[in-house]
């Protein structure tokens, strides 16, 4: 198996895997980042988001040939405590009901929100349209990254 | 009244209180024996197979007057392990932010009713989780009052602290090892609602910061020492068996560990329990386990699995055609009946008739399913989630043959649960591999194992008739064909039973291999749709007003006189009025096209009003405002969240949810040709509680069913369509606006 050197999180990690192991596999199995969900495996829902150089991907089909030389970033890194301002704007609007798919929607508002400070209804909504909530606590997101881009100003 | 229930107490409902080797008291309530008497409990699907032993609430106070709770209710998304907890530390007096919670393992010997369904953990709980509070309380102000010695009842409590009439004052830390020893108190004061601090004021989710942080919550995110992943290849279609298969690959594979079969003790198992037969294959299933997920994804894939028809393929075609004949048919079985409904119809001036279709939902939680087992000749222990732990520790113990009290389960908290994890066949999966392999082992699905190997809302069709005379209705009868089971029998005493002199309803069903179960609110998810659209086309053959119609027929309900009704008239109408206020309903401007519903169930009672605008030529949902009465509200933030999300939920499956089989084989298997509710489709909803000091029912459930109907009659308002088949997304001919919105 190829030995990879990826790093998540600002540590550098070497990966023995087989080419084809989605990065989401890699950080929840080999890395216990288990805080990126699995939810489709194909690319439609974003329950595994995570940031590469920056900008929200979805871990699910992305192999580690494609993030080798790039900085990943996932919900357990966004933060030392959860004091990124996106975190606590969905603490503070209380968004989860089960909780499984929120670290995704973070992950893509953060990313969203770093590129867009002053978004729109309608960009906001553009933005957060990749993440299925099942709870369809979608008000709440709404509000909270309305909330977390007031508190990012 | 099925909503103002009394609870008998007595001491023998306390189960024990006991001094904690490490200091403080451990104290034990049994919520069932103390509800036993005058509750109606009737659980919203067949659950006569649950196991139910005795149900504990469980308070823990250190000596440094930490406060744990143990929440004994599987969290699955719909808030209890945050408001079981605030009813019991609202009558133990302590701070909320002092309250560590921690959920509660499976304890057949002390919980009873550990389960996530019907919604009704607060409602059964209300009177025994208060009581849990009130008598540690009682004891403790008793330990300190005989340190004191004074008499307990010229001493006050606040936030922990106790205080006597000389200012003295000590902590429940300080006293809890002298409460431990004393007895059980009798007849301890419950508050008054206007002296609550912590019930009805909002309380933040109780795993928020390990939820933002990404901490290890759910059952997928369980590992233990050495544990290996399993993958399991399932019969491709509804009536198939394994024949064969050929594992050389998947052995070669990287990662792989063993490819074995199970089955064999599923089966032994539906001998000796044949109900179980109907959310299990009976199939033989090949199981690739490996050293992480991935590689036994992978390893499933390379499986070249044969398969045989073992009984009849069944097709969604078939369905619709044995539903059609069954609502034609005469092969009821009646639920209910009022008068004479034959004779009404024929006696009547005007006759309505209306027929409504669903498909079969699968539940789709975002966190597949999944579950954890280890197994040695010492103990079986399994981890993940589950909505009831007991029934399916029991079903393990029975299939492994094992003694009750060598099964440990815990409860993780879960990934939605939706009715999907009342079943727990993949706990039984679990365990089938585990006491093989003999390793740590957890078995995923994958996400289209999730949605291809379900036990789905069933395929149903609802058949409306009315008969109307002297302008008013003199006849209703409901009648169901839905494949495997019928309603339970609660729903034909929900409205409009009690307000329609000759009235009935019929039940008729269609055994499947498919297997099918509860799904968030079951029947009335349709069901709801199906009445509410039919009360507005009545209201509208009738030429009234569409909710002064409603109200009249709730003012002729007499619920004292009949006790098999389960909804309050004088409740429903109060939501209703509040609703037509608070939604503007009949002042809006032009443009804005207005549906309207109100109903019951689960014990609450729901307005709501759909509003519906014309933006780029499509009727685009705007707005949901809802009215709820559920009694007191325990947790306002958590419960406009049940409310907000349960609209959203049926709104999203009645436009979109749609699943069919073609002989036997489902015809989608992930998100990509599954359509779930998107932000971009999602209105914003407004909620207004009725407030009063009645005891709180459970929101998990009832603001979905109505959500449907309330955006039925707003298209129809708008298009001029009415719609009597979803998902409505399917019929894009009827979705379109009026001629004069296209023009104007």
């Amino acid at each position: 198996m190829p030995t990879y050197q990826i790093t998540v999180n600002g540590v550098s990690q070497s990966v023995d895997v087989a080419a084809d192991t989605p990065l989401l596999w890699v950080l929840r199995d080999h890395l216990d980042l288990v805080g990126t969900k699995y939810g489709c495996g194909i690319n439609v829902c974003s329950a595994c988001t995570v940031h590469v150089d920056g900008t929200a991907m979805r871990s699910c089909t992305m192999t580690l040939e494609q993030v080798e030389g790039k900085s990943i970033t996932t919900i357990e890194g966004l933060s030392e405590f959860g004091e990124h301002p996106v975190q606590q704007a969905w603490k503070e609007i209380d968004v989860p009901q089960c909780g499984y798919c929120q670290a995704g929607q973070i992950m893509t508002a953060s990313a969203f929100l770093e590129g867009n400070p002053n978004p729109t209804e309608d960009e906001i909504k553009n933005a957060m349209n990749g993440n299925i909530c099942r709870c369809a606590s979608y008000n709440r997101i709404y509000r909270a990254v309305e909330k977390a881009a007031e508190n990012m100003r | 009244m099925a909503t103002n229930t009394k609870m008998a107490f007595s001491r023998r409902a306390f189960m024990r209180t006991t001094s904690l080797a490490g200091g403080g008291m451990l104290i034990g309530f049994n919520l069932f024996q103390a509800c036993k008497p005058q509750v109606k409990i009737e659980p919203p699907v067949d659950l006569s197979n649950l196991d139910y032993k005795d149900f504990n609430a469980f308070i823990k106070i250190a000596e440094n007057g930490v406060v744990t709770i143990f929440s004994p209710n599987p969290e699955i998304g719909q808030g209890v392990k945050t408001s079981m907890p605030m009813i019991i530390a609202e009558e133990l007096d302590v701070a909320w932010k002092n309250v560590h919670v921690v959920q509660g393992k499976l304890d057949t010997e002390n919980f009873t009713r550990q389960v996530a369904g019907g919604s009704q953990s607060l409602r059964q709980g209300w009177d025994a989780l208060r009581q849990t509070g009130a008598t540690a309380k009682q004891m403790l102000v008793n330990a300190a009052a005989a340190r004191w010695g004074v008499e307990a009842s010229q001493c006050t409590v606040s936030e922990g602290v106790i205080t006597n009439p000389n200012g003295e004052t000590l902590g429940y830390g300080e006293v809890v090892t002298e409460a431990a020893q004393l007895e059980v108190p009798e007849n301890v004061t419950l508050k008054k609602p206007k002296d609550y601090k912590i019930i009805g004021k909002d309380a933040q989710n109780v795993d928020i910061d390990e939820i933002i942080t990404g901490k290890p919550l759910f059952g997928l995110d369980y590992k233990t020492e050495g544990m290996v992943y399993a993958a399991v290849v399932r019969p491709p279609a509804f009536g198939q068996k394994l024949t064969s298969f050929d594992a050389s690959e998947a052995k070669s594979m990287p990662g792989v560990l063993e490819v074995l079969t199970i089955g064999d003790k599923a089966r032994k198992l539906i001998e000796a329990q044949p109900n179980i037969a109907n959310i299990l294959s009976t199939s033989d299933k090949v199981v690739v386990v490996a050293k992480t997920t991935w590689q036994a994804f992978k390893a499933k894939e390379s499986i070249e699995a044969a398969w045989e028809d073992d009984v009849k393929m069944e097709s969604t075609e078939d369905h619709d055609k044995v539903m059609n004949e069954l609502l034609d048919g005469q092969e009821f079985n009646t639920m209910r009946e009022d008068g004479n409904v034959e004779k009404a119809f024929a006696e009547a001036d005007q006759i309505l008739e209306r027929t409504y279709e669903a498909p079969f939902l699968p539940h789709n939680c975002m966190e597949p399913m999944n579950f954890y087992a280890h197994i040695t000749d010492e103990k079986v222990h399994l981890v993940g989630p589950i909505q009831t732990p007991a029934w399916k520790a029991g079903a393990v113990s029975a299939m492994l043959d094992r003694k009750p009290e060598e099964i440990e389960l815990e409860m993780t908290r879960q990934g939605g649960g939706f009715g999907r994890r009342l079943y727990g066949d993949f706990v039984l999966e679990a365990a089938e591999i585990a006491d093989k392999i003999r390793k740590p082992v957890k078995v995923v699905y994958t996400r289209e194992d999730d949605m291809n190997d379900g036990i789905y809302r069933m395929a149903l069709k609802y058949r409306i008739k009315a008969g109307i005379k002297d302008g008013k209705v003199t006849a209703y009868h409901l009648k169901e064909a839905a494949v495997n089971s019928n309603m339970y029998g609660l729903i034909p005493n929900f409205f409009p039973a009690g307000a329609i002199e000759n009235y009935k309803v019929d039940a008729a069903v269609y055994k499947s291999n498919i297997t099918t179960g509860a799904w968030r609110a079951p029947y009335t998810n349709f069901l709801a749709f199906a009445e509410q659209s039919f009360f507005d086309e009545l209201a509208e053959l009738m030429d009234v007003d569409k909710v002064q119609m409603r109200i009249d027929l709730l003012k002729k309900v007499d619920a004292e006189a009949d006790e098999r009704i389960q909804y309050s008239p004088e409740r429903m109408i109060k939501v209703i009025e509040t609703a037509v206020e608070k939604s503007g309903w009949g002042t809006k401007p032009s443009n804005v096209y207005q549906g309207f519903v109100n109903y019951y169930c689960h014990n609450t009672h729901v307005a709501e009003v759909a509003d519906v605008e014309i933006e780029n030529g499509q009727p685009v949902i705007k707005k949901v405002t809802c009215v709820v009465d559920c009694g007191i509200v325990v947790n306002p933030l958590g419960a406009l969240n049940q409310i907000e999300g349960g609209i959203l939920d049926g709104i999203g499956h009645a436009m979109y949810g749609d699943f069919g089989f073609e002989n036997g084989k489902p015809l989608a298997s992930n998100y990509d040709r599954y359509r779930l509710i998107r932000m971009k489709e999602a209105p914003m909803v407004e909620t207004h509680f009725i407030e009063n000091e009645i005891a709180p029912t459970g929101l998990g459930e009832p603001t979905l069913p109505p959500a449907g109907g309330a955006v039925a009659n707003a298209l129809k308002a708008a298009t001029g369509n009415r719609l009597y088949k979803q998902p409505f997304a399917k019929f894009p001919e009827l979705l379109k606006p009026k001629k004069q919105e296209i023009i104007g």
